[in-house]
């Protein structure tokens, strides 16, 4: 089977394909058998694939498999081929992609089942799983990016899909318009990349790094301009606005693409090219810094939020942020650890506050929800279980892979960023549990309506969220630190053969204990803190808010990027527009074409005297030329 | 029979076609007239085979007869077309084909 | 014998044709393309071509013509003509003919006078039925989806209208 592994990313692609052309005859029934199957399809196939690859990956060989569908751009001695490409960096990704998305097209059968547009749905959904599945399966750059260009797609569709929202038409509009600015810096990327490197396949650039061809300013560069696209792709500052905006989706969309596999794209890429931004060590301080910041930012704004869905977009935001800052210091087995582990206990979350919104029709206001504990039993626990792998409770994934991530920085002695990390590591504890006490517990704060039609979700939603509870405490076992035992990091070994590892981690056996002990207190302190604040003494957080007016207003309204963004781009950028479109476009563009329209119009008028619509002058005409042109060949 | 002198009567023909064409002044007549030219094509075409000794061009022959017939079919029904709007068929009178 | 029948019936395709232009009456007019028609058929047998003699005097002297027959006989052609306008397009149009007429002479003069078929076998319809289904198989067989769309489209065109 796993010679056939090219036909992953087909599955989905195909019953796509077959939704939007005959979508209208299907029947809902079909429709919700096809487009899990097509995805469950690429599961098996994927793995089947990594089963092949398994114990050739722990022989330490790079080579995965590749196929060569057929060779797509040919010019001269350049050269791209649409190859699909798995190893195991793929495998990770393709699994994680392919089973999560499952999960969630099954609950999106539940979520989704009053919807008037089931069919296009869903025929969007499997066209971003394909898309997903094309970006990571890639085996050059320039495949990669028509995958990236076509996430980017589906998540606009998929946005603004009740477009008869404004609000979310919008919030489409403006995902797909902040992504293109990171895509442009991509492209830029990839012009510079087939300029100098002559190529754009992963293998061919590694090796040109390892000749040392390439000067490390260029690769700087290159490196700098790609995670720009991937600021813009994973929601990193500066480019991250859109993505709480992106909750306007269906809520499994947000679970799917905006939490557990579009936005970690950029991390993917980022390991994909660790050689690149190992080889470059200012562009690995970049992405180190960036997603440190972006990690305790977004966890700040998270705080005062009160919207269910906005809170965990911005933890999305800050936990792609530990991921990058995993790639940072040069640790990618830990960042890409822990985008394996946040697919899923984010995706949990988002489905499980999918179920709490189902449940209260549509409600997403924390501050009318609270009690919903013992009304909505499964899903609070699944729920709490997400919670508590995010928040870094040890034991469950979460604590693992952020713990790699930590003891990384520490070990590279960038104690800054070890500290920055912390900070997020409290915050989001605090935060989450905020989170929880909000909705489920105290007091019941919705309408006696609401409450009258309050009822837990049927079991094609609860199933799924069990399953991914049972994943998100499960996870993590397979990357076990050091402290553990020597060879229990399986997932680092599985992924040796494709990352580099830049730096030997030269800890104690002591401080990793201490880290390890640290990052669980931090934990603990953060979750009791919200105990205090949300349910022992619920007066607290009007208090501090009071003391504190200008911060709680600057984090309340995000900081004001927002507005500042408008300030400074988008206004300028509306009247600049207007004025060259008043000053230029109008008088000179215009009148250009008007006046050639006008003359050739002019001219026209007085050829058309010629043409009298009557055949005998045509035919007339028709003589004159055969003479002519027999004269010519004649003389 | 030297097949010089079919080209000159298959030129005599076209020619008298042309002429048909130019100086007759309504449609059906003057359809007439192009059947004439591409008989007088066809006539040339079947010398041309003989004094070559090349088979295809008999078979072009062929296909131009049976495009003759389309044509015929198709014109014929626009000039009836036209009739039952106009109710006349003098090409003078039909000057619609400009712009 | 060749030469006779050669003069014979060139004689009577041109005169058809020239009656032709000179007569009003569109009915005679399909009646002297047939007899032309049907002559140039005993020209092309002269020629060596019998399939297309054949398919000449069926084709053009029998489907054609019966066509022709048909419309003239669905239209008023007791119409009075009104006068001529723009006569110089006649005049030069004519000479411009007359052009080409010596042009072609001129053509026709650097043809070889004798042919090179002289095999008696040329011409034979089974040769030419070989080339038709061997090279020319595919213009052959779009030849039959042109005449389907013709059909189609003159049945199309020449419905009445249900009103």
């Amino acid at each position: 089977m796993s010679e056939y592994f090219w036909l992953i990313p087909l599955f989905p692609a195909a019953s796509s394909f077959i939704l939007v052309i005959f979508g209208r005859w299907l029947p809902k029934k079909y429709v919700s058998v096809q487009a899990p199957l097509a995805v469950l399809l690429s599961f098996i196939f994927g793995l089947a694939s990594f089963l092949k690859i398994y114990p050739r990956g722990l022989g330490h060989e790079a080579a995965g498999l590749s196929k060569t569908l057929f060779s797509w751009i040919h010019s001269g001695s350049f050269q791209i081929d649409f190859t699909f490409w798995f190893d195991q960096l793929t495998a990770v990704m393709v699994l994680v992609v392919s089973g999560v998305g499952f999960i969630i097209h099954v609950y999106s059968i539940g979520y989704m089942a009053e919807d008037r547009s089931y069919t296009r749905y869903f025929s969007l959904l499997n066209l971003f799983t394909f898309a997903m599945l094309l970006l990571v399966m890639a085996g050059n750059m320039v495949l990669m990016f028509v995958g990236w260009e076509g996430v980017g797609l589906c998540s606009y569709l998929l946005i603004g899909f009740w477009f008869e929202r404004p609000s979310a038409a919008s919030a489409g509009k403006k995902a797909f318009i902040v992504n293109r600015i990171g895509d442009a810096a991509f492209l830029l990327g990839l012009f510079f990349l087939l300029f100098n490197f002559k190529t754009a396949s992963f293998p061919e650039i590694n090796r040109a790094l390892t000749d040392g061809r390439i000067s490390s300013s260029l690769a700087t560069l290159i490196a700098l301009l790609f995670f720009a696209g991937a600021t813009g792709k994973s929601a990193q500052i500066p480019l991250y606005v859109w993505l709480p905006d992106a909750m306007e989706g269906p809520t499994p969309v947000s679970a799917l693409i905006h939490a557990a596999t579009m936005v970690t794209a950029g991390v993917y890429m980022v390991s994909r090219l660790n050689v690149l931004y190992s080889y470059s060590g200012i562009a690995a301080e970049v992405v180190a810094i960036i997603g440190a910041l972006t990690a305790v930012y977004a966890g700040t704004i998270a705080l005062t939020q009160f919207d269910i869905k906005r809170v965990l977009a911005y933890s999305t935001i800050s936990q792609i942020g530990y991921m990058f800052l995993g790639c940072g210091v040069g640790a990618f087995a830990a960042g890409m650890f822990h985008l394996y582990t946040h697919a899923f206990f984010k995706s949990l979350l988002f489905l499980a506050a999918g179920s709490v919104m189902h449940a209260l029709s549509g409600e997403l206001d924390m501050r009318r929800m609270g009690g919903l504990k013992k009304h909505l039993p499964i899903t609070y626990s699944t729920f709490l279980i997400g919670a508590i792998t995010i928040a870094g409770v040890p034991f469950f994934s979460g604590f693992f892979s952020k713990d790699a991530i930590l003891t990384q920085c520490y070990a590279q002695g960038k104690y800054f960023l070890w500290l920055l990390g912390l900070t997020g590591a409290i915050i989001t504890a605090f935060y989450m549990f905020r989170l929880i006490f909000l909705t489920f517990h105290g007091q019941e704060r919705f309408s006696a309506e609401i409450r009258h039609h309050l009822h837990e979700s049927p079991p094609v939603m609860t199933i799924p969220l069990i399953i991914l509870a049972f994943f998100s405490i499960i996870a993590g076992y397979i990357g076990l630190p050091v402290v553990f035992g020597h060879d229990l990091n399986f997932f680092e070994r599985f992924l040796e053969p494709v990352i580099i590892r830049a730096y030997e981690t030269h800890l104690s056996l002591g401080i990793e204990w201490l880290l390890i002990i640290i990052s669980s207190v931090i934990a603990f302190v953060g979750i009791f803190l919200a105990y205090v604040f949300y349910l022992k003494s619920p007066h607290l957080p009007h208090q501090l808010a009071s003391r504190f007016p200008g911060v709680y207003r600057l984090l309340f309204n995000k900081y004001y990027v927002d507005e500042i963004y408008n300030i400074l781009f988008v206004k300028p950028l509306v009247k600049g527009s207007e004025m060259v479109y008043y000053n230029f476009d109008l008088p000179i563009i215009d009148g250009a074409v008007n006046g050639s329209a006008k003359t050739v119009s002019f001219f026209g008028r007085i050829l058309s005297l010629v043409q009298s619509g009557l055949i005998r002058d045509y035919a007339l005409v028709f003589i004159l030329g055969v003479a002519i042109i027999l004269g010519l060949i004649l003389f | 029979m030297s097949p010089v002198a079919f080209f000159i009567l298959s030129l005599l023909l076209f020619t008298l076609g042309a002429l048909a064409f130019l100086f007759k002044r309504d449609l059906i007549t003057q359809f007439m007239a192009i059947e004439i030219m591409l008989n007088a094509a066809n006539l040339a075409l079947v010398a041309g085979a003989k004094t070559w000794a090349s088979l295809d061009s008999q078979v072009v022959v062929f296909f131009v007869i049976t495009v003759a017939a389309a044509e015929a079919a198709v014109g014929l029904a626009i000039i009836l077309l036209i009739y039952r709007q106009k109710k006349n068929i003098r090409s003078e009178e039909i000057n619609l084909l400009k712009g | 014998m060749a030469t006779f029948l050669f003069y014979l019936l060139s004689i009577i395709t041109v005169a058809s044709v020239v009656a032709m232009i000179f007569s009003r009456h569109q009915a005679h007019n399909a009646l002297l393309l047939a007899v032309a028609f049907t002559s140039l058929g005993g020209l092309f047998a002269l020629l060596q071509a019998p399939f297309i003699a054949t398919v000449q005097i069926i084709i053009y002297a029998g489907a054609i013509m019966v066509l022709f027959i048909f419309v003239i006989m669905m239209i008023d052609l007791r119409q009075p003509f009104p006068p001529l306008r723009k006569k110089w397009v006649f005049a030069l149009g004519a000479l411009l003919i007359v052009v080409i007429f010596f042009e072609l002479i001129m053509v026709i003069k650097s043809f070889p006078t004798a042919s090179k078929a002289t095999n008696l076998d040329f011409g034979h319809p089974a040769s030419l039925g070989k080339l038709l289904f061997s090279k020319y198989l595919y213009p052959f067989e779009i030849t039959s989806i042109l005449i389907v769309a013709a059909m189609v489209g003159s049945l199309y065109l020449a419905r009445r209208k249900e009103r």
